[in-house]
């Protein structure tokens, strides 16, 4: 059997099947509508991040941009729900073609870079006088469309979608030169990889994955503000998650999403202060003992980690 | 091949400034297929800058380099490879977290090579690499990195193949191993340029040498002839050692 077959069959259909099963046996509806938009946007930071090395600690930057899409689409052209996510994950691929750019940029300063992009998108979208467009600061309501289960549903369409690329990735040429430019890129062009288009074509993917997150995001919680779509929170969870895991794999973002959420939601509203504890611990020790993530566990010991 | 065949690579009048300094100043060259060339002279010649340019690392900022009759100066390196020019690094470069089978596997299937490259397994098993083929580059020692450097070059089928201090680290018997392996690429016709220190590698295996001095060719023959000539021997010795 090929190897992403494999892949598909015994880590994507079973995590789909989990998710879809799992809120007509679990009242909280919203914390597993959390768990999908994370384990996307965790596997989207793996797509640029894992395979190119580029960190984007403004990855909300694209998920806003994605629920404003959806919003101003409902609001003013009274679209359907699914041609909204559409539209807010075009709206999160042109925000990435408008920042490509900065891929210029490296290491910290693209991180730097790309954190202050997602403030200034952030400030545009929530400027009051853009109100007869985005609702500026007041926020959006988006009643019209309001439908939890079917944004649900489409979670778990976008969860499939990027799930299958990151498969692509971790299985095809592509994502083998993908990986190259990430550790050398004078060689990887000397390997005859075109450097810039590799770039700009994972960069624009994981746009368009936060975008749809997005979209799928207004589309369920229909009530929000600039603050909320646009929370650094969401690239901080996405990117720890990843890293926590072990990223350029399909596994790792999706363990990390598990556990960590996992204990966020067990003690990160009960006892906070034990959660911040635990999570500081936990990086700590990642960052000191585990820099390549939980999944090096195994490939230190020789293991391959799909 | 003969080496009087028409050349493939000509350099003419290059120039390559960084700033106020001159790293070429001027450079004229040629390399014919099926020959091998030496570039030789002191450090800070601009040996490796010639280099650089010719592969695509930098953009000529005066001259013309021309390959199959082509202009390519400034040319993305990528659409150079695709062309036929490839080249190894002084450091070697590999993908270093991927291993030995998928370096080669990225030139194999991105390098575009007019004719059917060889087969990964011949590669492997010419450049003494099988036995560490699923081990991640990071793995490897100096010399199979720099084995491994030439074999992801050799991997896009090169018409010009630029080695940049490809003998530096290897030991006697690796060194006339590799000195094969180069001789037997340029009778299957590859032009071969060859940036060395170890004059004896240089003689053993080049047919002309170019000696560089200050960003310019300042000697244009065999090497036996080049150390006789008084202007080669005062920019590696000094004024007083010129007869």
């Amino acid at each position: 059997m090929p190897s992403a077959l494999r892949h598909l069959l015994f880590i994507v259909a079973p995590l789909l099947a989990v998710f879809a099963i799992l809120p007509s046996v679990y009242e909280n509806h919203l914390m597993l509508f959390n768990f999908v938009v994370f384990l996307i946007l965790a596997q989207g930071v793996n797509v640029i991040y894992g395979f190119t090395g580029y960190l984007p600690f403004g990855y909300v930057g694209f998920f806003g941009g994605g629920a404003y899409g959806f919003a101003v689409m409902v609001m003013h052209l009274h679209a359907s729900a699914p041609v909204a996510v559409v539209v807010a994950g075009l709206a999160g691929v042109a925000l990435g073609l408008l920042l490509s750019p900065l891929l210029r940029l490296s290491g910290a300063y693209f991180a730097i870079a790309n954190l202050a992009a997602a403030l200034a998108v952030l400030h545009f979208v929530a400027n009051p006088a853009l109100e007869t467009i985005t609702r500026g600061p007041y926020g959006v309501s988006l009643t019209a469309t309001f439908n939890p289960n079917a944004a649900y549903a489409a979670a778990l369409v976008v969860l499939a979608l990027t799930m299958g690329a990151v498969v692509f990735l971790k299985n095809s040429r592509f994502g083998l030169a993908l990986q190259s430019v990430r550790e050398d890129p004078v060689s990887a062009a000397m390997a005859g990889v075109s450097v810039v288009r590799m770039r700009v074509i994972a960069w624009l993917a994981s746009a368009l994955i936060a975008g749809l997150a997005g979209g799928v995001y207004a589309w369920y919680v229909s009530v929000f503000f600039p603050d909320n779509v646009f929370s650094g929170t969401f690239s901080i969870f996405a990117i720890v998650f990843a890293l926590f895991g072990g990223v350029a794999t399909i596994v790792g973002p999706i363990v990390g999403v598990l556990l960590l959420y996992g204990v966020y939601n067990l003690i990160g509203f009960t006892t906070p202060q034990y959660f911040q504890l635990i999570y500081g611990l936990l990086i700590m020790g990642l960052v000191l003992f585990l820099p390549a993530g939980l999944v090096s566990l195994a490939t230190r010991r020789g293991w391959h980690v799909p | 091949m003969s080496p009087k065949s028409a050349p493939i690579l000509e350099a003419s009048g290059v120039v390559k400034r960084f700033g106020g300094f001159h790293a070429l100043d001027g450079l004229n060259f040629h390399v014919a297929p099926g020959e091998i060339l030496g570039l030789v002279g002191p450090n800070g010649s601009g040996k490796t800058t010639a280099i650089n340019v010719i592969s695509g690392l930098y953009a000529p900022d005066g001259g013309r380099v021309s390959f199959r009759g082509q202009s390519v100066g400034g040319m993305a390196s990528h659409r150079l490879v695709h062309l036929g020019i490839n080249r190894t690094f002084q450091v070697p470069k590999p993908f270093l977290s991927l291993t030995v089978r998928q370096n080669i596997e990225v030139a194999l299937a991105y390098g575009r090579a007019a004719s059917a490259p060889p087969a990964m397994a011949s590669l492997l098993d010419a450049f003494h690499l099988s036995e560490v083929a699923d081990r991640p580059a990071r793995d490897l020692n100096n010399v199979q990195q720099k084995t491994l450097d030439l074999v992801r070059a050799l991997s896009t089928g090169p018409q010009l193949l630029l080695l940049d201090e490809l003998a530096a680290g290897l030991n006697p018997t690796e060194l006339d191993w590799i000195a094969g392996r180069i001789k037997a690429l340029a009778q299957a016709g590859m032009a071969i340029v060859v940036v060395e220190h170890l004059m004896g590698f240089i003689e053993q295996i080049t047919d002309r040498v170019i000696v560089m001095n200050a960003g310019k060719e300042i000697f244009e023959g065999t090497l036996a002839v080049a150390v006789t000539v008084p202007q080669v021997v005062e920019v590696f010795l000094g004024g007083e050692h010129a007869a």
